[in-house]
């Protein structure tokens, strides 16, 4: 449904998308995950026509976006990382407004318009000026202009970008309710919890291509699943702690001195916990606090940009 | 329907969003149209009794041309602001990624700020009428300066589509009117020329805001204008000449950049 094939960008010096490659089947959720300048934007904003790529091709839907634009965006919703509608309008002005520019007939967009609001949520809210809603609500409508014409296929971009955590889950719900209903999305986020809730598909992105892909599953065993934490109150222990901790997960363990801390990939997270200060008593090495975790962002990327799988 | 005919009605219907915006804040409308008014009461009532009128005449009658020219180029702010407020809160993204006709973002535009602005001119020309302007050469030499009034808005409008695009910020509406003040001021909007420095004197002569009033001034039946320069002779021209011009030149170089967005 979304495929793109050495895509391309620069912004001067700038390699935005360096051979970006991407193939998204129908009815399922792809999560672009990276960090702030990895591309994201970039993909999302070729993929959606607002940007030519320098080289390589891309088609949505079955058509080219740089050739067939007009076709491609009677296809698609683009929710990007500001609410884009008018803050002025009501929200039923905004969503009739867009309608009409959708080439709906005016009854067709006051109709449409009406749907939306009670299936968001905000037909309460519907002639109320925008600047009156919340962050949530905001998204909210924005998802609603996006879904107009139902297009099979939705782009979000950093869609729970600055909301706070209810306006995250209003959106996810809204999110999980499209695609049981067959659309196809493409998500950017920064948050692994986002991609781990939403996505079918993760793609890792990194400096403008992607450096790993597989269900969400997959590449957190790629990473050895959670984490487990091991504080110590020596510091001058931290070595000899993580040479245990390393031998017991059978993963490289990282020692933090600032923190004298070491962390390390676990694959049973029950087990290595009892193991890990099984161990750790045995060699004699004092223990201040343990906990498992979920990996950060940062320790995903760490991992998989210097094992490139 | 045809691609020409979905241009008209995109247009129209980005035009009408740009009502239903008066509708929805009546306040700032009535501030907005009231800020000229309050100008020309100042000018006429506060600082008036000091002015002097080249070749002599009232000065309210000298004056309300020069307002009806100046509120023309002021709306080069508004243009902007609306332009630069849409391209951050990615509206403008999100038009460009809908099927609409992609001139229809402009055009519509286009014509909110030229209904915006025929709407403020008529209620300064009221304004006018109250304090003891008037129009005394007939309808049709007043249609014609009211044509080259808008005329000017029309050319200042490129001019606002151009800088925001350039300067893409909402808050660089504060620099624009820093510099649109002045710019305005250095004219025959609200005092001769001629009582300015030679060289201050030319540049206002030769300012486009300067053209339109003169050429105003003439077809009203208002004093004050004419001189003994080539340019302050031929206001009538020049008030085609610099709008046409500015948009000849402006016009083209918005295309281009709106065209840039997606490279």
């Amino acid at each position: 449904m979304i495929v793109a094939e050495g895509l391309h960008k620069r912004y001067g010096p700038v390699a935005a998308l360096a051979g970006f490659d991407l193939d998204v089947r129908a009815g399922t959720v792809c999560g672009l995950l990276g960090p702030n300048g990895a591309g994201k934007t970039t993909a999302v904003r070729i993929l959606t026509t607002l940007l030519r790529p320098d080289q390589g091709r891309a088609e949505v839907a079955g058509f080219d976006v740089v050739r067939q634009p007009g076709q491609v965006r009677y296809r698609i919703g683009l929710v990007g990382q500001h609410a884009a509608v008018d803050e002025i309008l009501s929200g039923r002005q905004n969503l009739v407004m867009f309608g009409r520019l959708y080439h709906l007939s005016p009854a067709a967009a006051r109709t449409r318009a009406d749907e939306l609001l009670v299936r968001f949520g905000l037909d309460r809210t519907g002639n109320k000026p925008v600047k009156q809603y919340s962050g949530g609500m905001r998204r909210r409508l924005d998802l609603a202009a996006s879904l107009i014409l139902a297009p099979p296929v939705l782009f979000l971009d950093e869609p729970t970008a600055g909301l706070d955590p209810r306006g995250r889950t209003e959106v996810w719900e809204a999110v999980r309710s499209l695609v049981a209903g067959g659309t196809t999305v493409l998500l950017t986020t920064q948050y692994l919890d986002e991609a781990d809730q939403l996505a079918d598909e993760i793609c890792v992105l990194d400096t403008g291509r992607v450096v790993a892909q597989g269900s969400p599953d997959t590449l957190k065993s790629a990473l050895g699943g959670d984490r487990i934490d091991v504080v110590v109150p020596d510091a001058r222990d931290l070595a000899a702690a993580a040479t245990v901790i390393s031998q017991v997960t059978g993963t490289e363990a990282e020692a933090d001195v600032d923190d004298r801390r070491v962390s390390a990939a676990v694959h049973d997270r029950m087990a290595a916990l009892t193991e890990v200060l099984r161990a750790l008593r045995e060699a004699g090495i004092a223990v201040q606090d343990v906990g498992l975790r979920r990996p950060t962002l940062d320790e995903v990327f760490l991992h998989l940009t210097r094992v490139p799988s | 329907m045809s691609a020409l005919r979905w241009a008209a009605v995109d247009g129209w219907t980005v035009t009408k969003r740009d009502i239903a915006h008066w509708g929805r804040q009546p306040t700032q409308v009535i501030v907005g149209l009231l800020f000229p008014i309050m100008m020309v009461l100042m000018f006429v009532y506060l600082l008036g009794g000091g002015m002097s009128v080249p070749g002599g005449g009232s000065y309210r009658e000298f004056l309300l041309p020069g307002m009806f020219a100046m509120t023309m180029v002021f709306g080069v702010e508004a243009t902007f602001a609306a332009v630069t407020i849409d391209a951050a809160r990615g509206v403008t993204d999100r038009f460009r990624s809908m099927p609409m006709a992609p001139s229809a973002v402009v055009t519509g535009r286009c014509a909110a700020d030229m209904l915006n602005s025929a709407l403020g001119l008529a209620v300064l020309v009221a304004c006018g009428l109250a304090v003891g302007w008037g129009a005394h050469r007939g309808a049709g030499p007043a249609a014609a300066a009211f044509g080259l009034l808008l005329l000017l808005r029309f050319a200042v409008l490129w001019i606002g589509i151009y800088l925001a695009l350039v300067l893409r910020t909402p808050e660089s509406v504060l620099a624009l009117q820093i510099l649109v003040w002045p710019l305005s001021f250095l004219s025959n909007a609200l005092v001769d020329p001629r009582t300015m420095p030679d060289w201050l004197g030319t540049l206002a002569d030769w300012n486009p805001l300067s053209a339109t009033a003169a050429a105003t001034r003439e077809l009203f039946g208002n004093p004050g204008w004419g001189g003994d320069t080539w340019v302050t002779q031929h206001s009538i021209v020049m008030a085609i000449v610099w709008p046409v011009l500015l948009t000849a030149i402006f016009f083209p170089l918005s295309v281009r950049r709106y065209q840039r967005l997606s490279h």
